[in-house]
């Protein structure tokens, strides 16, 4: 088998050994779904009333794109526990002595998560659509927000098993892959418009990769109102082409640097 | 030829006080097909070595090699040579056994069909056919250590390293653990264990390091380990206040140094002279009237050989561990690091 076989053999093996733990455990599927579900129906009826949507559109509408953005990102805590926990078990010295590709493991974590944050966004879509959600893209362009929000996940995913891998305990790893999540989506357009910031907040905001990305999710599904027009920064004004690059940038960022940590995570 | 070699190991952890130096300068060569014993208590250095030739780290200094492929320049090749069960169960517990298997086996590259016929053949093997298809979590702990030790033979590799195979195994299990690497062994398989039982050492190893503070201290047979020591040993148990008389008694006799237990009131003596001896001393603890609760001699232990080699006892049950602090005013303690047996008027004082 040539390198490159064996590693997408492993990663499909690993993967499929953490879609099993997950099927297994599914009190952590039931849980997840709550929570995205209860972050859509506490945003729209709580501030649906409250928050001015630049461009005078639908509040339901203007958060369907942050809260998707949202939920994913914060499924990286998920791969930062999960990571931190496996890495304090035997097994992982087991994998460790195995002729098995390096980059399996983290690999087969993150696209296990994956699986996890599209059930979760299902979730969103659906409750979404109870409380007056409504797309009328096209549904090549409806695909592609979905394609984004994945590409974004992934990209975030190795961020938590990054830290994941720094920490020194699961119970570290439970606050750290987490607090550093809330400064950064509510600092962003994710919930309220850049418009409603002072005016200092405003440019950390814009060149915030949740922004870009919930900004270009909206324009994928259509819920932009007619006649708005984007703040004059650069990634708000190319949202998907900014959002991609964020992602690239993340990964490879991260990537490498989750390899490197796994491997010397062996030495501890 | 040589299934494992090591030359001058050496690995430093740092610590809050410096540093600790797990492995100082270890040599190891282990002929394949044999079953070497790192015999060593907690902190000795043995999981370090066993990681360092597993290749899960790196050694600061020194070389080493397994089923001769360098473990710095090849840790893949190494890998393809080598099963490890580590000191914690390397299970999945939300899989079943099954599943674990057959997913270690995936990892070796085995084919699907391969896979599910070897992890059967293990199942089968390892007495885990009826818990197959139950979730390794549901499983005591002898199951999972018979499960993580299949795991380790999934690719039938010549070479396995077993840390601790029987640590917190309740004794019915640990004999049935032991039966199975003496089965392993029997195929030809090189075995390199790390234990801190003495029995366990001196039941499976055809060799046995001694190890204590990152440094093999001794290394030998078990009959040699015991001959070094010399000699039959005299136990006797007294009243708790004549322990001071039975030792004034037993220093007449003793032919080296006396380990005496203040918990359970027993003395041990090594001896030469068997029965006669035996008798001598019966005679004089009657002259002296103490009262002798229970009195035998028995062969050296490796107990005998670990508290000669470094003072202390190789399994950390509060006796006499501390060596080296010499008791007030006692002259004569002997915290031996070397193999040499000290002269008969030095005293191990218990404390």
């Amino acid at each position: 088998m040539s390198d490159l076989a064996q590693s997408v053999s492993d990663t499909r093996t690993i993967t499929r050994r953490n879609l099993t733990r997950l099927r297994r455990q599914p009190d952590s599927i039931v849980f997840g779904i709550i929570q995205s579900v209860m972050f859509v129906l506490l945003f729209a009826f709580v501030f649906g009333g409250a928050i001015a949507v630049p461009g005078g559109g639908d509040y339901t509408n203007y958060l369907m794109g942050g809260i998707f953005v949202q939920t994913v990102a914060f499924t990286c805590a998920t791969t930062c526990v999960a990571m931190a926990d496996d890495l304090s078990r035997g097994l992982f010295d087991r994998f460790r002595s195995l002729p098995m590709a390096r980059s399996a493991v983290l690999a087969g974590r993150t696209f296990a998560d994956l699986a996890f944050a599209g059930v979760t966004t299902v979730a969103m879509a659906l409750t979404g659509l109870l409380v007056g959600w409504r797309t009328d893209a096209p549904a090549l362009s409806v695909m592609g927000a979905f394609a984004l929000l994945a590409l974004f996940a992934y990209a975030f995913l190795w961020i938590g098993a990054v830290i994941g891998l720094s920490v020194r305990s699961v119970e570290v790893a439970q606050t750290a892959g987490l607090i550093w999540l809330f400064p950064l989506t509510f600092m962003s357009n994710a919930f309220v418009p850049l418009e409603s910031m002072p005016t200092w907040l405003q440019p950390i905001a814009a060149w915030n990769p949740i922004s870009s990305v919930a900004a270009a999710v909206r324009e994928l599904f259509g819920n932009v109102p007619a006649g708005y027009v984007p703040p004059d920064y650069w990634p708000l004004q190319n949202p998907v082409l900014s959002s991609v690059l964020w992602c690239l940038v993340i990964l490879a960022v991260f990537v490498p640097l989750g390899v490197t940590r796994y491997r010397r995570a062996a030495s501890r | 030829m040589s299934a494992i070699t090591a030359e001058n190991l050496v690995k430093v952890f740092p610590s809050r006080s410096g540093e600790v130096r797990a492995l100082d300068g270890v040599d190891l060569d282990v002929p394949a097909g044999s079953v070497l014993g790192l015999l060593g208590p907690n902190g000795a250095g043995k999981t370090t070595a066993v990681r360092i030739l597993a290749t899960l780290m790196a050694p600061d200094a020194g070389r080493a090699t397994v089923n001769g492929i360098d473990v710095a320049s090849d840790p893949q090749g190494v890998r393809r040579s080598i099963g490890l069960s580590g000191q914690y169960s390397a299970v999945d517990e939300y899989l079943t056994g099954r599943e674990n298997l057959e997913m270690v086996a995936r990892l070796y590259h085995l084919p699907m069909a391969q896979a599910r016929a070897r992890a059967a053949e293990l199942l089968a093997e390892f007495d885990l056919v009826e818990a197959a298809d139950r979730a390794a979590k549901t499983y005591s702990g002898g199951m999972r250590r018979r499960l993580d030790l299949a795991g380790a033979l999934v690719a039938r590799p010549p070479i396995i390293f077993l840390d601790e195979p029987t640590t917190g195994l309740d004794p019915r299990s640990r004999i049935g653990l032991w039966e199975v690497i003496e089965g392993l062994v029997a195929k030809g398989t090189t075995v390199l264990l790390t234990t801190q039982y003495l029995d366990e050492a001196d039941k499976l190893a055809d060799t046995i390091a001694v190890v204590d503070r990152g440094r093999v201290i001794a290394r030998g047979t078990s009959d040699q380990l015991k001959a070094e020591v010399g000699g039959e040993r005299l136990a006797v148990t007294v009243p708790a206040g004549q322990m001071t008389d039975a030792r004034v008694v037993l220093e007449a006799l003793a032919t080296g140094t006396i380990d005496a237990d203040e918990h359970s009131h027993q003395l041990v003596a090594p001896v030469s002279g068997g029965a006669a001896t035996l008798l001598e001393a019966v005679r004089a603890f009657d002259d002296r009237h103490v009262e002798i609760l229970d009195i035998g001699l028995r062969r050296p232990t490796l107990d005998d050989v670990f508290l000669q080699l470094t003072g202390h006892h190789a399994e950390a049950d509060g006796r006499a561990g501390a060596g080296p602090t010499p008791p007030g005013g006692a002259s004569g303690t002997v915290t031996a690091a070397t193999a040499d047996v000290p002269p008969s008027d030095s005293q191990q004082e218990a404390h």
